[in-house]
């Protein structure tokens, strides 16, 4: 069953087309990498899907309902209805790159937010659920720490847990271990793992090609703006077609 | 020396004066803050038009002494026919509310910048991250770009109300009784130092000694996000043998 489906996605900043009409459409249960150099245009993508950036053109829906959308003053496209859009991006919700958990909560206090604000839980049933999420991805003995004293792994975690427990119909993950220290990739990548095992629907934009071969059961390589290859993992990796993205595995692997 | 006869003496009228300092401190804080507050994501919009109001107002304001300010209020408006006329006159004409609106259009100017200076410091991912959970802009600026820039202005916020406190003592120029015209009243009198503005600066010291550490609370509330001792892991529980084991 589609879950979501974005159509002949096309954004310019300006003069600049950074995506040039890319579809994506994610089942229950699928994990799709993005891979392709900096620039490909992969976060742009990700962050048009939930409206973070205003695409110039195309369309998303999920779960067969299309989000309408108007124009904004740029030109580009806006959801017309605000409170579709943040129905929508409850049920979509996003890991970013650098964390942003809000630093003058404690770590329970950035899980409890969204389930309090969004769907109306009480402090105690937003408690209990970010206790069950936050050992989940095992930080569940920093939850009083404030982020600005939690590792970068730590707050990444802190970060999943807060997206899980808006219990979401599909994360978005925008390099989630790109600014992380080596060591800690590890512990990041591990849980995302293990969400991937539960069946869980996510797109991921990442560097790591080991998590893309192994956890993802579909990879689509961005080059300028379009998808260049896309299919199982380990057909696309081990054989290649582009020269692009001959180029782009071959320089992952130097 | 001193002569502790004339401080006995004098001390109920600085008790009153002191009173009356706090009574325009307070009252002009608050205005201040609840003013400060719109104002200064005002300041901070991408709308010039929205912007440049809000810059106007604080360039003049911090820009001329509030002593100006205050005279101007209170012996330059009833030279205009029209105001003494208007309904606004009883008002205007109140030294105790020409020195509460002086204060509060200061504070207000100076408050608004240091407030605006910690919106313009808000961690852009920190807002993205709260509106791709699907909060309302509402429900953004309460719980997270608010409490943001609030807990980053604190710190010079709370200068700014001792420094508003010592600006007070510009209310005995229009013939407020607080703690600087009581001094004033008393070297009058007997013509000692010691007796008059000595106690005068004590009980400023002794104000700016109490706000000093009302805002140390206040910090160690609000910044509790910044000390490392609220963020340590507590040790974990000895594991108890089990008496059934």
């Amino acid at each position: 069953m589609t879950m979501l489906n974005a159509t002949d996605i096309r954004k310019s900043f300006g003069t600049r087309e950074v995506l040039r009409g890319i579809s994506l459409s994610a089942a229950k249960g699928d994990v799709i990498s993005m891979i392709g150099s900096s620039g490909s245009g992969k976060s742009t993508f990700l962050r048009c899907l939930n409206f973070l950036e205003h695409p110039t053109q195309g369309q998303i829906a999920l779960g067969g309902q299309v989000l309408a959308c108007k124009r904004d003053r740029n030109g580009d496209q806006t959801v017309a209805d605000p409170a579709q859009l943040r129905a929508f991006r409850a049920r979509v919700t996003m890991v970013f790159q650098q964390f942003n958990l809000w630093s003058h909560m404690t770590a329970r206090d950035n899980v409890m937010l969204g389930p309090i604000r969004v769907h109306g839980l009480s402090r105690a049933e937003a408690g209990e659920r970010a206790d069950h999420y936050l050992s989940r991805v095992g930080v569940a003995h920093r939850k009083d720490a404030y982020p600005g004293f939690l590792s970068g792994g730590e707050q990444q975690r802190v970060a999943i847990a807060r997206a899980l427990a808006m219990e979401p119909d599909l994360m978005l993950f925008d390099e989630p271990t790109s600014a992380l220290d080596p060591e800690l990739v590890g512990e990041v990548l591990r849980v995302m793992r293990s969400l991937a095992e539960e069946g869980r629907t996510m797109i991921v934009v990442t560097h790591e090609m080991n998590f893309a071969r192994d956890v993802a059961n579909r990879v689509v390589f961005l080059d300028q703006g379009v998808i260049a290859e896309q299919g199982c993992p380990r057909e696309v990796l081990s054989r290649p077609q582009t020269e692009r993205l001959q180029g782009f595995l071959a320089a992952q692997a130097a | 020396m001193i002569d502790w006869t004339i401080v006995r003496e004098m001390l109920p009228a600085f008790w009153h004066g002191l009173q009356m300092t706090l009574l325009l401190l307070v009252t002009s804080a608050v205005a201040g803050l609840l003013l400060s507050v719109p104002l200064s994501v005002a300041r901070s919009a991408r709308s010039p038009w929205a912007r440049w109001p809000v810059f106007g107002f604080t360039f003049v304001i911090r820009g001329t002494p509030l002593l100006v300010q205050l005279f101007i209020l209170y012996y330059g408006l009833p030279q205009f026919g029209v105001i003494r006329n208007s309904t606004l006159w009883p008002l205007l004409r109140d030294p105790w509310f020409c020195a509460w609106a002086a204060f509060t259009l200061n504070t207000t100017a100076y408050t608004t910048e240091i407030f605006a200076g910690a919106i313009r410091t808000t961690p852009a991912g920190e807002i993205e991250a709260a509106r791709a959970m699907g909060l309302t802009r509402a429900q953004v600026f309460r719980d997270v770009f608010w409490p943001g820039a609030w807990r980053r202005a604190l710190p010079q916020y709370g200068n700014e109300i001792i420094q508003l406190m010592h600006a007070t003592a510009l209310a005995s120029t229009v013939t407020i009784v607080e703690i600087l015209r009581v001094g004033r009243d008393v070297y009058t009198n007997y013509l000692k130092i010691p007796e008059s503005f000595g106690m005068a600066a004590v009980f400023y010291l002794g104000l700016t000694l109490v706000l000093a550490g009302l805002f140390r609370l206040l910090e160690r509330h609000f910044l509790r996000h910044l000390d490392p001792r609220a963020s340590a892991t507590p040790m974990p529980e000895p594991v108890k043998a089990s008496a059934h084991a």
